[in-house]
């Protein structure tokens, strides 16, 4: 007869189980791809064009296409994600449209990421007639990123203190001035946390870029926001899905650097995050 | 007899609790005037209705009128408002920034850009409230490292820096070890040359050491109103007597 | 004064705006799908768009049913669930209950290590081996099916459910818990009994959001499963998803043309499944919350 605590230790033990396989492909995930990286990736390989129908080569116009995506995206999400999330914690009253705004929010975080290359799509390349351009993809990006963006600046806003904007509006302050000199800078930290991750999960992202960006080979770098650009992650599907006798280890390395980059951004929003956990004063 | 602060039938409400009953209370410039009672009896909300802090806080609502120096406060900003009439909170509240800066913080926000007035208005600020002495050799060392009495008293020097007309003390020592308590009664006397204040306080001894004149507020009504010492010895209701006494509270 | 209080005016009404925005771009996208969809409908049937057994646009004359992608969709869909949410759950009960602090740390991490492997690179680790793999394995056919997807979006999903399930794991009131220990209870008697069920509406919405995480998922399903819009006798068939359709063949229509509009028509269907999830899910949190 199993007393209790011979179950807990059994249910416990199968718990801990199933946590290490799925902890497990998570390192073989990426040593895998790392491990038959390794020769391919030197600086030739970034530094370089793809040639031969990328089967040669290096990647360089990738990178630099998703950069530039990145650098777009940001511009474009930051001050809307900012000043929707400085509304709803400041201003905003609790009604119908409130609720309506955060509804929305919920929604645009669930929407598929092909359905945000459609929209793009429709609304950017045809509509508004920027054609395929980096224009057109980093909006794309940038409305896909908002919902990060606006949640983290909404949970930064409210960690400030009550009493900071007591204390200015005391004092004869207005809102605004409130908002800017006793608010924002305390939630700053929070706020780019927020943004640096939603810019890594915008690097990786394939199907938004597909009809609105994405280019199969340039022979030089986009020279202004209309121009076309190649990306790493729509690289990384090309060559493993159209190119014939496609040499794996270019593959591999693609996908090696993309994750890297994607880990990088991620390990700045880290630090950043501690760094700043460490100077809160309050 | 100029009156600086006048009251007609002000009623508030928080969600329909009527806070306020009908108050008709005048202030005389440059006094210190008492605010004593028992908890909820509609101490802060007065307070707090004189530089519209009320607002702030959801379903509030408020009726009659509040006049200083004759003109209708509704004919105020928020801002013109709020840097006539100043608050101390019971809680020393800092900003977690130097002490300079929370004190320059007020005169910058209206508009005072040059360095030499801030120092001035920095130094004349801390000297008032008796708090010069021990941080000017540190004026730009973080606020939050005061201890408590210091940074309330840093509140009020914050308070001065923007220049109001009065001051409004809403229990202010109630966190405060005596020696803190002392210096900044000490510091409210000295005010008296400059400012109206009022002070809120829930130490019925401490309102018969600081203020000139005194009320006696019980369940948003204002019972009686007298000079300090006649409230304190002879007063008039019953109800004050009882609460001086100690006989509720 | 008059440039603070102009400044200070042009501010909030921006401020104001983009509250408004969001939701505009909610409407936007949606009026977008469904003007280009409409167009659809002008020439081509609801009823065999809806229930149309045959996706067969470039045939004459084009078929545009999206059942085998309805079915395809779901397919994968359900398979990836019944993997990943008894795992992610029961990763989520190790980490919130059973894991010690240093542990628990790390296993967050790792977590959120695997939500930011982007999607492209786990469908190429599925073509170059987790598809040569089951063929091996389980003598298919081929490689490209169903079930690698599944596999694959499974693993993909498991962060979302394991952090939202953590989380409401977590947020069960200290009281619940330390009532059942001064009666006597294990950790574990406690954690399945009380813990577990009180948390139930924050992991129905992380079960939810892990349903539409699947469903949406683009990049895998178009790289493994294989891309035959053909009804799936089993998972272990090639099929094609709503979101490979969309992704797959967009770039071969004329823009204007039938079979563009009816990709638009899909991208509509799934805006909507999408819509229905979440809004669901996030009721379910709000109730969890109270």
């Amino acid at each position: 007869m199993k007393s209790p605590t011979t179950r807990e230790k059994v249910a416990f033990i199968i718990l801990g189980i199933i946590t290490f396989f799925v902890i497990l492909p998570i390192f073989l995930t990426i040593f895998y791809v790392a491990k038959n990286s390794i020769g391919t990736i030197t600086w030739e390989f970034i530094s370089q064009y793809p040639r031969n129908g990328m089967k040669e080569g290096g990647i360089l116009p990738a990178i630099i296409g998703t950069i530039y995506l990145i650098v777009g995206t940001m511009i474009f999400s930051l001050p809307v994600g900012i000043l929707s999330a400085i509304y709803l914690v400041e201003y905003a009253k609790d009604n119908f449209f409130t609720r309506l705004i955060k509804l929305s929010i919920v929604n645009l975080s669930g929407i598929p990421s092909i359905v945000y290359g459609l929209f793009g799509f429709a609304l950017f390349v045809i509509f508004m007639q920027f054609g395929t351009s980096i224009l057109a993809g980093s909006l794309t990006l940038a409305i896909m990123s908002l919902p990060v963006i606006v949640t983290a600046t909404k949970e930064a806003l409210e960690a400030v203190p009550y009493s900071f904007r007591e204390i200015s509006l005391s004092l004869g302050a207005t809102k605004w001035q409130t908002i800017r000199y006793c608010v924002l800078p305390y939630a700053l930290p929070g706020i780019l946390t927020g943004t640096v991750l939603s810019l890594s999960r915008a690097a990786g992202e394939t199907a938004p870029i597909l009809f609105t960006v994405a280019a199969f080979y340039l022979p030089r770098l986009p020279r202004s926001i209309f121009d076309q650009a190649m990306a790493l992650p729509y690289h990384l599907y090309v060559i493993s899905t159209q190119v014939p006798n496609m040499p794996l280890q270019i593959s591999f390395a693609t996908a090696f650097v993309l994750i890297i980059l994607v880990f990088l951004i991620n390990l700045i929003s880290i630090v950043l995050r501690v760094h700043f956990r460490k100077k809160k004063q309050w | 007899m100029q009156i600086i602060i006048e009251t007609k039938n002000l009623s508030a409400y928080f969600d329909n609790n009527c806070v306020l009953k009908n108050l008709n209370i005048e202030v005389f410039p440059k006094e210190i005037l008492g605010i004593i009672g028992p908890a909820n009896s509609g101490k802060t909300t007065f307070l707090c209705a004189l530089n519209r802090l009320n607002y702030l806080k959801p379903n509030y609502f408020q009726e009659g009128e509040i006049y200083f120096l004759g003109k209708n406060i509704a004919e105020l900003s928020d801002n013109e408002l709020r840097k006539k009439i100043g608050i101390i909170f019971a809680l020393p509240q800092v900003l977690p920034m130097s002490i300079y800066n929370n004190i320059a913080y007020g005169p910058k926000v209206h508009g005072i850009r040059k360095k030499s007035i801030l120092d001035e208005l920095v130094e004349i600020s801390l000297k008032r409230a008796y708090l010069w002495d021990e941080v000017k050799d540190r004026l730009h060392s973080p606020a939050l490292k005061l201890s408590g009495g210091q940074q309330q008293r840093l509140c009020i020097a914050r308070t001065l820096a923007v220049q109001p007309d009065i001051i409004l003390y809403d229990e202010p020592c109630s966190g405060l070890d005596p020696i803190s308590t002392a210096k900044i009664e000490e510091a409210m006397q000295e005010l008296k040359q400059h400012y109206t204040q009022i002070l809120v306080t829930n130490n019925t001894k401490q309102a018969a050491r600081v203020t000139e004149r005194c009320s006696f507020f019980l369940m948003g009504e204002l019972i009686e109103i007298d000079k300090t010492s006649t409230l304190f010895t002879s007063p008039k209701d019953k109800r004050t007597d009882d609460y001086i006494r100690g006989k509720f509270g | 004064m008059r440039l603070k209080k102009t400044k200070e005016f042009v501010i909030e009404f921006l401020i104001h705006t983009s509250g408004a925005l969001i939701i505009g771009f909610v409407v936007l996208i949606f009026l977008f799908l469904l003007k280009d969809s409409l167009s659809l409908f002008r020439t081509y049937s609801l009823k065999n768009f809806f229930f149309g057994k045959n996706w067969l646009p470039i045939s004459e004359p084009s078929q545009f049913g999206i059942i085998p992608l309805v079915i395809g969709s779901l397919y994968v869909t359900l398979v990836a669930i019944l993997i990943c949410v008894p795992t992610g759950i029961a990763v989520a009960m190790f980490i919130a209950e059973v894991a010690p602090s240093y542990l628990r740390i790390i296993l967050k991490s790792l977590v959120e290590i695997l939500a930011s492997i982007p999607s492209v690179v786990l469908g190429f680790i599925g073509i170059v081996w987790l598809g040569p793999f089951l063929k091996n394995a389980l003598g298919l056919s081929t490689g490209m099916c169903g079930l690698t997807g599944s596999l694959l979006l499974a693993f993909m999903a498991l962060p979302t459910i394991i952090s939202i399930s953590e989380d409401a794991l977590v947020s069960v009131p200290r009281s619940y818990k330390e009532a059942a220990f001064g009666l006597g209870a294990t950790r574990w008697q406690t954690l399945w009994r009380i813990v577990l069920p009180s948390a139930s509406s924050g992991i129905i919405a992380a079960i939810m959001l892990g349903i539409g995480r699947v469903i949406g998922e683009t990049m895998v399903v178009m790289m493994v499963t294989g891309n035959s819009p053909v009804i799936p006798r089993s998972i272990f068939q090639p099929l094609r998803t709503l979101t490979a359709t969309v992704a797959g063949e967009m770039g071969e229509t004329v823009s204007g043309s039938e079979h563009y509009f009816a990709l638009f028509a899909v991208g509509l269907v799934l805006f909507i499944i999408t819509f229905i999830i979440n809004f669901l899910a996030d009721l379910s949190l709000q109730r969890g919350k109270q």
